[in-house]
């Protein structure tokens, strides 16, 4: 019997029978959890206590493999407003106004049901920022999912890209960035994460404390439906054949609703009536009550009879752990109800009484006359059980991290085009053209830059953001492969022209019992410590996603970092098109021998392989001061971050945007190959001005960065020269055609 | 000068609109909730984008029943301008202010991206400012912009100069590939026979400043002006 019929199967009278061992089996307690549980209450619970102890308890809630690990990273500093532990960080931009950002997963749900799961996933990230009381004012996302060949990949891309666009689009909040990359260890569990990206006003934010005794506890929003049932239970556990049976706990969004929440939301908060405010998220009603109580060490009386219903008969158990979308928990003023129930009956929308805070610190809950569960909220909240769990060093490290002999291409133009075709290189119109981009009129920089540049309510103040993770680094060194995620992701908004502030991860990672995967996440966790310490962008939210492996076989670890940055004024941005004839362009950074996990190496021999490209943290953070200095200085024409694909992609691209061409050659000891498709890390190709190279050129020479001046913009032609041989020499046209061909080709031929 | 902005549940561009008409025009923008029988005075009406009602039954449908349209409905047939742009172009055909209908998109996909547009007439109170046969670049955001009708109606639309703008390539030239969604006659925007009702799919409100991309919006709501 499923945990699904089993529940269905039991009414809540029966509560108060014992619980049989295949029962607590089910739930996902070990042995020693379920003895914790006793010695908690001090008697057995019953059904519905189980079901609550089984959500919070989830890897998913509480974080019970990972939390020990998260405590190193660093969360403070002078632009920090809110770190980890409430629904979104919140940083200082100026002026009085704030940024609110976090990016989450929803992994497990898209790869069973791809438009659903998607689309929940864009929803649950807008409820957590504006949750904060911070409109959203853009939306990214980053997507692994299987190679290209595999027979799932098509529908699956179809079917997230259609299910964020769906929500996103409908929520009228631009989509305005991401990632997405193709690799195999993908095939049988995708990544969906999502970031939202806020505007608040500094005095103006918004948490989750359910304070004030005798304080009425509201529930706003959608009706409360069978589905979604121990959809956090699910996420944290590995997939097998059978998941697709799981299919009836992916939960079902109406971004309709989440629009009308929204609006009514952020009209009640413009009063002083709300005095906290949690989204029904993950483990729905059981963990957004016992946080906001713990948060502010209260209790909560609940009546499940006052819950909006939208299903017959439902039990206890099915409201608290029902994960229906688009729901909130408020805890507002005794006596201002009517005004909060004046506002959402003007959104059309649910709003209901369903208890009050008390100073109990329990969590006693109600339903037909009856006490279904009484539980003490810290024990539940706070003392979830903290693993430190084994870890061993994998041994597909000392293999994999070897690098084969390539032989040189005979035809550097076929190999370029080839490389430029891969869909992880490709352009990604097809995804974004599906993502309503440019609503809400603050898109400055749209899709296909390096990161997104959204202006701040109409201010000449703009807002950088991008999301990445080169998970094939990560898996070829799990600590340097994380730093990089992080140097990549501030390079990006450095090329925009902004300054890098703040970042929020979305750890994605296979089974932590088993102990290689362990290491792999404990290596990732200090990697991204000692990169945001020195790169000063400290980790202001996140998201933990464990059990990614479907039989067995795991993910590439996946850090997947997000992060903003803050441009003052919008006059100084810089994106990555080459402009005029005759601009000079200027590599920043040394490329040294470095294909190790390349784009190059997997089209050339089918695998991610060798060493992870080095990264010199110091380095980095001066060709970031030197970049922002060349624009203050206003020398640049264009920057471009050098990534996957190495320096051919980065050249093409430049091109591509600006719609015409380029002269380059160079002198290395690198063999050609090695030299255009390296994936050195701390390289950005930016374009000058000739007439301001005289002037330039001083400062370049005295930053401290290696830099080489090879070549210039030349109107529709791409011809690079090698040591004095000529590499390519084509019409830019025949180059962007496959690169914006690639794509669709590449995942949708078959 | 005041215009009315409807607020639709679920329209997502009204303040992109007033922000956007108020910066061109200077003038008094006032948002209309879609429950109020109001038009509070104002002298133009603009329907905004979004997904109105979540476009639950067919896009605008359930819109075009709102208290507020039967207002909008009664002085648009008194000659008052009003611009249905997008989902309010939908709203518009299903209140029979506009004829024919905007079904699914051709590729069945949503699609958002900078489009050429013609102008064939600069008749109408939106676009008197403009000039027939100039070629502006705007945005498109939408799922159901194919736009049909039967073929009476399109030989009306054609004969009558109905059609205010065409789907065209950067040249102005009306081609199958310049067209995004499969519309009829690659049609982006029509208006009724007094020309005082103008529905579009492309949104001028995002293209008001250069900042954004450009300016070639702002040629509707500047015809607005005296």
């Amino acid at each position: 019997m499923g945990l699904m019929e089993l529940f269905c199967s039991v009414h809540y009278w029966d509560n108060f029978m014992s619980l049989s061992q295949a029962v607590i089996d089910q739930h996902g307690l070990s042995a020693d959890e379920y003895k914790k549980v006793l010695e908690i209450l001090g008697r057995e619970p019953n059904l519905v206590e189980l079901g609550i102890f089984s959500v919070m308890w989830s890897e998913h809630c509480s974080y019970k493999s990972s939390r020990l690990h998260l405590k190193g990273f660093p969360t403070t500093g002078p632009q920090v407003i809110q770190g980890p532990g409430e629904n979104a960080g919140v940083i200082d931009i100026g002026d009085g106004d704030a940024i609110a950002f976090k990016m989450e997963s929803h992994n497990h749900p898209s790869y069973i049901e791809p438009y659903q799961g998607a689309a929940t996933g864009v929803g649950g990230i807008l409820r957590d920022v504006f949750t904060m009381g911070a409109r959203p004012i853009a939306n990214l996302n980053s997507l692994h999912f299987g190679e290209i060949n595999h027979p799932k990949t098509p529908q699956l891309v179809r079917g997230v890209v259609a299910g964020i666009a769906g929500y996103g689009n409908c929520m009228g909040i631009p989509t305005v960035g991401g990632e997405v990359c193709f690799d195999a260890c993908y095939n049988g569990n995708i990544l969906v994460n999502a970031m939202t990206v806020g505007w608040v006003h500094k005095d103006r934010i918004f948490k989750g404390y359910a304070s004030g005794l005798g304080n009425p506890v509201i529930y706003v929003g959608s009706k409360t439906g069978r589905d979604g049932i121990h959809g956090a239970t699910m996420a944290s556990d590995a997939f097998d054949d059978e998941s697709e049976k799981k299919r009836p706990t992916v939960q079902v969004g109406d971004p309709f609703v989440e629009k009308l929440l929204l609006e009514a939301c952020l009209e009640i908060m413009q009063g002083d009536a709300v005095v906290g405010i949690q989204d029904m998220g993950a483990a729905g009603l059981t963990s957004s009550s016992f946080e906001m109580a713990s948060r502010a060490g209260t209790g909560i009386r609940i009546n499940l009879d006052q819950v909006p219903q939208r299903e017959t008969n439902m039990t206890a158990y099915e409201m608290l752990l029902s994960e229906s979308q688009e729901r909130m928990l408020m805890v507002v003023t005794k006596g201002r109800e009517a005004e909060i129930k004046a506002v959402f009956d003007k959104w059309d929308l649910d709003c209901s009484v369903i208890g009050e805070v008390t100073d109990t610190k329990r969590m006693v809950i109600e339903f037909k006359g009856a006490v279904v569960a009484d539980l003490p909220i810290d024990p539940l909240a706070l003392a979830a059980p903290i693993y430190d769990r084994p870890r061993k060093r994998p041994a597909y490290l000392d293999k994999v991290t070897l690098m084969p002999e390539i032989s040189e291409p005979a035809d550097y133009t076929k190999t370029v085009l080839h490389v430029l075709a891969s869909p992880t290189i490709a352009s990604k119109r097809w995804v974004y053209r599906q993502f309503d981009h440019m609503v809400m009129t603050g898109s400055v920089q749209l899709p296909g830059g390096d990161a997104a540049l959204v202006r701040v309510n109409q201010t000449n103040k703009a807002v950088a953001m991008t999301v990445n993770c080169n998970s094939r680094y990560v898996y070829l060194d799990p600590r340097r492969g994380s730093q990089i995620a992080i140097a990549e992701s501030g390079r990006n908004i450095v090329c925009s022209g902004a300054v890098p502030l703040a970042t929020t991860d979305c750890l994605n990672f296979g089974n932590p019992e088993n102990p290689e995967i362990m290491w792999q996440f404990v290596e990732s966790c200090q990697g991204l410590t000692e990169a945001c310490l020195a790169l000063d962008t400290p980790v202001v939210s996140g998201n933990v996603s464990l059990y990614n492996e479907t039989s067995g076989e795991s993910i590439y670890p996946t850090p997947g970092i997000g992060m903003v940055g803050l441009l003052k004024d919008i006059k100084q941005r810089i994106d990555i098109a080459f402009k005029d004839d005759g601009d000079v362009i200027v590599l920043l950074g040394q490329t040294k021998d470095e294909l190790g996990g390349s784009e190059y190496v997997k089209q050339m021999l089918g695998k991610i392989c060798g060493p992870c490209p080095d990264l010199d943290l110091a380095a980095e953070k001066k060709l970031w001061t030197l970049l922002l200095q060349l624009r203050d200085a206003g020398f640049i024409k264009s920057a471009h971050d050098l990534s996957d694909g190495g320096l051919a992609v980065s050249l093409m691209e430049s091109a591509f945007a600006g719609d015409t061409g380029f002269k380059v050659e160079w002198q290395s000891e690198l063999r050609a190959d090695h030299f255009i498709f390296s994936e050195s890390q701390s390289r950005i190709l930016v374009t000058l001005a000739k007439k301001s190279i005289p002037e330039a050129l001083p400062s370049l020479k005295v930053a401290g960065v290696p830099f080489s001046v090879i070549g210039y913009v030349k109107k529709d032609v791409a011809v690079a020269t090698h040591n004095g041989k000529v590499l390519f020499e084509a019409s830019l046209a025949d180059f962007k055609t496959a690169w914006e061909q690639g794509f669709e080709k590449g995942v949708f031929a078959n | 000068m005041k215009i009315g902005v409807v607020v639709f549940p679920g329209s997502n561009c009204d303040r992109d609109c007033g922000q956007a008409i108020s910066k061109v025009t200077g003038a008094q923008i006032l948002y209309l909730w879609h429950k109020n029988f109001d038009l509070e005075g104002c002298d133009v009406i603009v329907l905004p984008g979004g997904f109105s009602y979540g476009d639950y039954l067919r896009c605008g449908a359930i819109a075009s029943h709102s208290p507020i349209m039967q207002e909008v409905k009664a002085a648009a047939n008194r000659g008052m301008p009003v611009l249905g742009i997008c989902n309010g172009f939908q709203i518009l055909t299903e209140s029979g202010l506009l004829p024919g209908v905007l079904m699914r998109n051709r590729s069945l996909n949503f699609i958002c991206e900078t489009v050429s547009l013609k102008l064939e007439n600069a008749k109408t109170p939106f676009t008197r400012k403009g000039k027939v046969g100039a070629v502006s670049r705007m945005p498109i955001a939408h799922m159901e912009g194919n736009y049909f009708a039967d073929a009476e109606t399109f030989k009306t639309l054609e004969g009558e100069g109905q059609v205010v703008f065409r789907y065209c390539d950067e040249k102005g030239q009306v081609t199958e590939a310049s067209n995004p969604n499969g519309a009829m006659g690659n049609m982006a925007g029509i208006c009724n026979k007094a020309g005082n009702v103008l529905g579009l799919m492309p949104h001028p409100e995002r293209v008001c400043e250069e900042l954004l991309g450009g300016t070639d919006g702002a040629v509707l709501f500047r015809s607005l002006l005296g």
